[in-house]
């Protein structure tokens, strides 16, 4: 579905993506886990088109995206929950979800979608009349994520959906993204630093370490790798 | 009975010892203004020591009353509920029909005979203050829903006023085609600005949009050629009204209503675009610009527009102010103006539409009515702006929040959901 050749990326002079590869095949959570400053964010960013790459290729479905604006790319169904939930302070919980269906017009259509998410999250349907500041850390994330679901994605980008979270949250926020998966047949690109929790629920891993993509398998196999166990499982 | 009176007698000793200090603060502050006075012709100091017991004496009570307020104000905070009369009868003046009805129709009556009631002179100030509204509303899109802090707005108020002002002069255009004209230049010179700054945020966009004002200013004090420099360019047609030859009485009252139309417009323009697609896009971009890009919004479009449609506003004011005054030169440019029409967006209520125009009619009406304290008025003047920000941070009309409603069915059906819960 997406396809991502040889990105390299610069914040300025820093080089924080050399030469990465991947391929998010349709249909499955693949996870990218790595340590911090690894430059998980940055791939994220740079299929988002926020920080566009400096060479390199992305294509998704077929169409090379990684010249094209943030909005374009976003109209073609590339989503991401931005890192620290970013969710609009100020906003209602009902408004912020309506912003996320920022670019649709078809007012059922978005009502279903908001029922639906309340479905998944009934927290944030006792919260609706909230503003997005007065919500609670993983009310929060709840909430980032339902917001990038209101657009109907293809491809949903998440970064650290786990980030500070106790974790009970987390499990619950992750049965909720193999749910959004299975339910939906969204294809979901998982950047984690919790890489017991992201493996476990991800068809595909990627490990990255400074910049550089170094090792790939499918989950199951990464999570009995040896290497993967010393270095970011901690067993 | 010593034990329980002690902490009370405690407390007064320390209130009054405070407002002794605060009088003492204010002797020693107001002593350089109120009490040397120098008379020039015999160059000699008269010392006006009674004044300085006069203001120890005023102050001494009234630092009790800041001080209660400031405590009542911290309470309103955190209970939520001290303040909760001034949003009932808020409410009640929005939603109920029965007050808010005849209230509009008594409010259009006041202000379409406002001229014919009161003098020339009256009508002149009204139609500043009116001039003054759109400024607002129109600085109100940039600053307060798409929150870009521009400080040089009132460059756009000179570019509509100049292309009124020499298209009239060169070409003998007349106000109403020269109307939209300076709008769209001055709409043309928001996107021009708005191309560099981009990228800047807060202070840096604050500063470069300070730059801009100023070389506007600049250009037409330097560029003779063009703009007959500082000496300005006179004898601006009043505008054309079926060919009519009115008095200058008559010109005021129809300028008047004039501005009492684009107000109207103004407002109703305004409104729409607030709860528009654009208008939420302004707010998503003020709150986060990247979770915005997140939502596929285009950032580069939506700060655009705002710059555009906020500068146009200024553009109508600037060809009106020429029409108004026949007269324009740099001097009406300055920094000043910019710092004012600011100074009534943030005063009346960031995003508000009736705070902006509570705002103006504040900031522009009462340094006119306070003549009477002639030279003290603008100490009174910023006084009061001090004080409305202390003790109304937001503004002087809040709760902006729920007007940001977009799909008014499903907000009627909240309401009702609300009522239904605290029922």
């Amino acid at each position: 579905m997406l396809k991502v050749k040889s990105l390299h990326t610069y914040y300025g002079g820093i080089h924080a993506l050399k030469s990465v590869s991947f391929n998010l095949p349709e249909g499955e959570i693949v996870t990218l886990i790595g340590a911090n400053g690894a430059g998980k964010s940055t791939a994220l960013m740079s299929i988002s088109g926020i920080v566009p790459p400096r060479y390199g290729e992305i294509t998704f479905l077929g169409r090379p995206i990684h010249q094209m604006s943030p909005d374009r790319i976003f109209a073609l169904g590339v989503v991401q929950v931005p890192e620290g939930r970013r969710i609009f302070p100020l906003l209602t919980v009902t408004e912020n979800l309506e912003m996320g269906a920022y670019l649709r017009n078809d007012r059922k259509g978005i009502a279903q979608d908001i029922d639906y998410i309340f479905s998944l999250f009934p927290r944030l349907a006792e919260r609706r009349h909230q503003t997005g500041g007065t919500l609670s850390g993983g009310e929060q994330q709840m909430l980032a994520i339902s917001r990038g679901l209101m657009s109907r994605p293809k491809l949903l980008l998440l970064d650290e959906p786990s980030l500070g979270l106790a974790p009970v949250l987390v499990q619950l926020i992750f049965a909720t993204i193999e749910k959004i998966n299975r339910e939906n047949k969204t294809t979901i690109f998982l950047v984690e630093q919790n890489a017991n929790m992201a493996l476990r629920i991800a068809h595909r891993g990627y490990v990255m370490e400074s910049g550089v993509i170094t090792l790939q398998d499918t989950a199951a196999n990464l999570l009995n790798s040896e290497k993967v166990k010393q270095a970011y499982l901690g067993i | 009975m010593t034990a329980q009176i002690s902490p009370f007698i405690r407390r007064a000793v320390s209130e009054v010892v405070q407002s002794l200090l605060v009088s003492c603060w204010f002797m020693f502050l107001t002593f350089p203004i109120m009490v040397i006075k120098v008379n020039p012709l015999e160059r000699t100091i008269d010392w006006q020591w009674m004044r300085l017991v006069w203001i120890g004496v005023a102050v001494f009570p009234l630092s009790f009353v800041w001080r209660y307020l400031m405590r009542r104000k911290e309470h309103g905070g955190a209970q939520d509920g001290e303040e909760s009369w001034q949003k009932r009868v808020g409410d009640r003046l929005r939603t109920d029909r029965k007050i808010s009805g005849p209230l509009l129709a008594l409010l259009a009556v006041f202000v379409v005979a406002f001229p014919f009631m009161f003098s020339s002179y009256q009508t002149q100030i009204m139609i500043s203050a009116l001039m003054y509204v759109m400024l607002g509303l129109g600085l109100n899109i940039v600053v307060g829903l798409a929150g870009l802090l521009d400080l040089g707005y009132v460059a756009f108020y000179a570019v509509g006023a100049y292309s009124y002002a020499l298209l009239n002069h060169h070409f003998g255009l007349g106000f109403w085609p020269a109307l939209p004209l300076g709008a769209g230049l001055a709409a043309v010179f928001g996107i021009l600005l708005g191309f560099p700054v981009l990228r800047l945020r807060g202070d840096y966009l604050a500063i470069v949009t300070l730059g801009f004002g100023e070389i506007i200013r600049l250009v037409l004090e330097n560029w003779n050629a063009f703009s007959f420099g500082p000496s300005g360019i006179a004898g601006i047609s009043r505008p054309w009204f079926f060919g009519a030859d009115l008095s200058l009485g008559q010109h005021t009252v129809f300028l008047y209503f004039i501005v009492l139309i684009l107000v109207g417009f103004t407002i109703l323009v305004v409104n729409r675009l607030r709860n528009s697609r654009i208008g939420r896009a302004w707010i998503a971009l003020r709150e986060d610009e990247v979770a915005c890009q997140a939502m596929g919004i285009d950032k580069t479009r939506t700060k655009l527009t705002a710059f555009a449609l906020g500068a146009t506003w200024a553009g109508f004011v600037g060809c009106v102010f020429a029409a108004k005054t026949t007269f324009i030169n740099p001097a009406s440019f300055t920094f000043m103006e910019s710092a004012i029409i600011l100074s009534i967006v943030v005063l009346g209520g960031m995003g508000s539409i009736i705070g902006v125009i509570v705002g103006a009619m504040v900031l522009i009406l009462l340094p006119e009515y306070l003549r009477a304290f002639s030279e003290y008025r603008m100490l009174v003047f910023g006084a009061s702006m001090v004080l409305i920000m202390v003790f109304r941070p937001q503004g002087i009309i809040t709760g902006v929040k729920q007007h940001y409603r977009f799909g008014q069915k499903e907000s009627a059906q909240e309401q009702g959901e609300r009522d239904a819960a605290s029922a």
